[in-house]
């Protein structure tokens, strides 16, 4: 371990870890209304991304700010997650998880090609990005390296939009009606039926949220990273954080996805170069290790099963 | 077992076990293979170089479909298997100096033993948290060929070259023999695989699949008989890593060994049926041609608008897999071979079914 760098890593791998969280919160939501795996949150955050900058810059008609262009972002992705829910899930309720999983893998592929067609496939360098990258607060922490602790205003802000954004829903999810027909529609779909919940209306209703918090997520993400389409990418670090959470537990998914923050950033003060190359796999060694020892996770419920 | 008319009925073991039950389905069986064979001579460049691709596709598939479709283990990591074979068979036939037909093996053996260690997880999970653990099997692999022992496995470049192998005085430095080679592995899976649903072993794959918990309950350990599912699957995979290697004269992490091939995969188990020994070859033969068709395309709708031609030259693959990928889904989750088996049902029935 390279101690100096420590104190700096743990700050940065809390805050990438918001961002992380946050995704990883819509795949439990998909889940737990519906029960379905969903591989196609990370091209729906990269979708969100493109589309915020296309309104934003990529068009040649409008020339909006951010925050417009993000509200019209959300107001399309709500719209793609009814779709999908429609189209494309609905007509598989009550099919084997392979099947589930493949038609979500499916959808990726999709959204994949379209947005390489309407929006080109290279990266997107000019993402309005309200900070650049020597906007950085210094905190002065003994012991740390040159006795600083540095923080990209970037990442300090998409991790309290995060952390808003989280609590929103869980207030959301806790206090409205809405969010207590989707808790009972979670715990029991027959049930839920029976009391006069509309399930296939929850289940749209659970996309459409899915689809605006990916599309936060992803103006996060872009903000950090740039608008790629490689972005997608991020739903595979997300995947291992909901396991270690629990794929049922909402608080599991947060504390999940700063887990795998810290993990990659720590991995990267080790004194070992060939531990530090190894940030890109170590979610992965995370999720082994949990799955041989802890497969319901940390916060998950263990399942009885019956024949 | 498929419908047949009042009084045809078997006279002997041998009749009732046999796969081709009619004097014209031997005839149709090596004419076929006689097509087949001689396929390098009649057809062109590109038929060829197409038809290996198939060929060592469906070596993956079969594997596959032997984990997935017969025991209903979901595998992300099919590609880093084939992988892990075309570096075994590259660095024996480097380094040892075997011969190809030594190299294949021990590429099947190496990828077989990996894949043995990424099924332990199935101990204890299954389902979706089965698919995360051969999806972490995607990712470590291929890390791990491009960081250790950089002066076998090609370092960070992530690719080494494969010598020409040789049988005798048969040398494969082109497409058409390392084809015939290809060929013969195909045949021997093929054989194979046919006969390992009336095994013990593919009877208890099938309950595993049903349910596991049953088929624990009937006295079939469910975890040896599914780390044999991951090692046969590893097994092909590696088969079809060698070949692949062979095929393509180098192997590496940049040649088409990630988690979209894995994916491309399942597709195409999925679109030519799971479970059924048909499916690999309809679904990899749709597939791969509906791959040239979207490259087709894509090169077309860029000469119609060249402004756009960076847009449009890739896209139309994951559009066209995609949409194939769900529509088979919703509209006909068995498949091609069950469509096969339908319109064999309907002959057979004709004129009382449609």
């Amino acid at each position: 371990m390279n101690w100096v760098l420590v104190p700096q890593q743990l700050v940065t791998g809390v805050l990438n870890g918001g961002t992380i969280a946050l995704i990883a919160l819509g795949l439990v939501l998909i889940f737990k209304a519906s029960e379905v795996y969903n591989f196609a949150h990370g091209h729906l955050v990269m979708l969100g991304a493109y589309l915020t900058w296309w309104f934003a810059v990529g068009n040649n008609v409008m020339d909006l700010p951010l925050w417009a262009a993000m509200l019209l972002a959300i107001v399309a992705s709500v719209l793609v997650g009814l779709l999908i829910e429609r189209l494309a899930l609905r007509p598989m309720t009550g099919q084997p998880t392979l099947s589930i999983i493949l038609i979500t893998l499916g959808l990726a592929q999709l959204i994949e090609g379209l947005v390489a067609i309407f929006f080109g496939p290279q990266p997107k360098s000019d993402f309005p990005t309200p900070f650049s990258p020597s906007d950085v607060i210094r905190i002065p922490f003994p012991g740390a390296f040159n006795d600083t602790i540095i923080l990209r205003q970037s990442l300090v802000a998409t991790f309290v939009v995060a952390a808003l954004a989280t609590l929103a829903f869980m207030l959301f999810f806790r206090y409205t009606k809405a969010g207590l027909a989707m808790r009972a529609t979670a715990e029991n779909h027959e049930v839920a039926q029976g009391v006069g919940i509309r399930v296939s209306h929850i289940f749209g209703l659970s996309w459409a949220i899915a689809g605006v918090i990916a599309t936060i997520g992803g103006v996060l993400l872009a903000t950090l990273t740039g608008v790629s389409i490689n972005m997608a990418t991020v739903v595979l670090i997300a995947f291992p954080a909901v396991l270690l959470g629990g794929l049922e537990s909402f608080p599991g998914a947060i504390i999940g996805g700063l887990c795998v923050g810290l993990v990659q950033a720590l991995v990267l003060a080790s004194g070992n170069v060939d531990v530090r190359n190894s940030a890109e796999i170590a979610p992965y060694v995370l999720l082994l290790i949990v799955l041989v020892l802890r497969p319901e996770g940390l916060f998950g419920q263990k399942r009885i099963e019956r024949i | 077992m498929a419908l047949r008319p009042a009084g045809d009925y078997d006279r002997s073991y041998g009749q009732d076990m046999s796969i081709l039950r009619q004097p014209w389905q031997r005839v149709a069986a090596v004419l076929g293979l006689l097509v087949i064979f001689t396929l390098p001579i009649w057809g062109n460049a590109y038929l060829t170089i197409t038809a290996n691709r198939i060929l060592y596709t469906v070596v993956t598939v079969q594997g596959l479909n032997v984990l997935t479709g017969m025991t209903g283990q979901i595998s992300l990591g099919q590609a880093a298997f084939m992988l892990v074979g075309g570096y075994a068979a590259a660095l024996s036939m480097t380094y040892l100096g075997v011969s190809v037909i030594l190299a294949l093996p021990i590429a099947a053996l190496g990828a077989g033993l990996v894949g043995l260690f990424f099924g332990l997880p199935s101990l204890r999970v299954r389902g979706f948290y089965l698919a995360m653990a051969t999806l972490a099997a995607q990712f470590i692999i291929p890390w791990l060929t491009r960081h250790i022992f950089p002066e076998l496995l090609g370092g960070s470049s992530g690719r080494i070259e494969v010598p020409v192998p040789a049988i005798g005085g048969i040398v494969f430095n082109e497409v058409h023999r390392v084809f015939y080679l290809s060929l013969t592995v195909v045949i021997i899976t093929t054989v194979l695989l046919v006969n390992i649903k009336r095994t013990k072993l593919g009877r208890a794959l099938i309950a595993i699949r049903d349910n596991d918990l049953a088929a624990g309950l009937l006295g079939v350990n469910a975890f040896t008989y599914k780390l044999r599912a991951f090692f046969i699957a590893a097994l092909l995979a590696g088969l079809a890593g060698g070949l692949k290697a062979i095929s393509q004269r180098s192997v590496g992490t940049e040649l088409g060994y990630g988690l979209n091939e894995s994916i491309l995969f399942l597709g195409m188990l999925v679109v030519g049926g799971l479970g059924h020994s048909l499916g690999p070859f309809l679904g990899v033969t749709t597939l791969i041609l509906l791959e040239d068709l979207a490259n087709f395309t894509g090169s077309f709708m860029a000469s119609l608008f060249p402004e756009y031609s960076t847009n449009l030259l890739t896209s139309f693959r994951p559009i066209f897999f995609g949409l194939v990928l769900i529509l088979f889904l919703i509209f006909e989750p068995r498949g091609l071979a069950h469509r096969w088996e339908l319109l064999k049902a309907s002959w057979r029935l004709r004129p009382f079914a449609r």
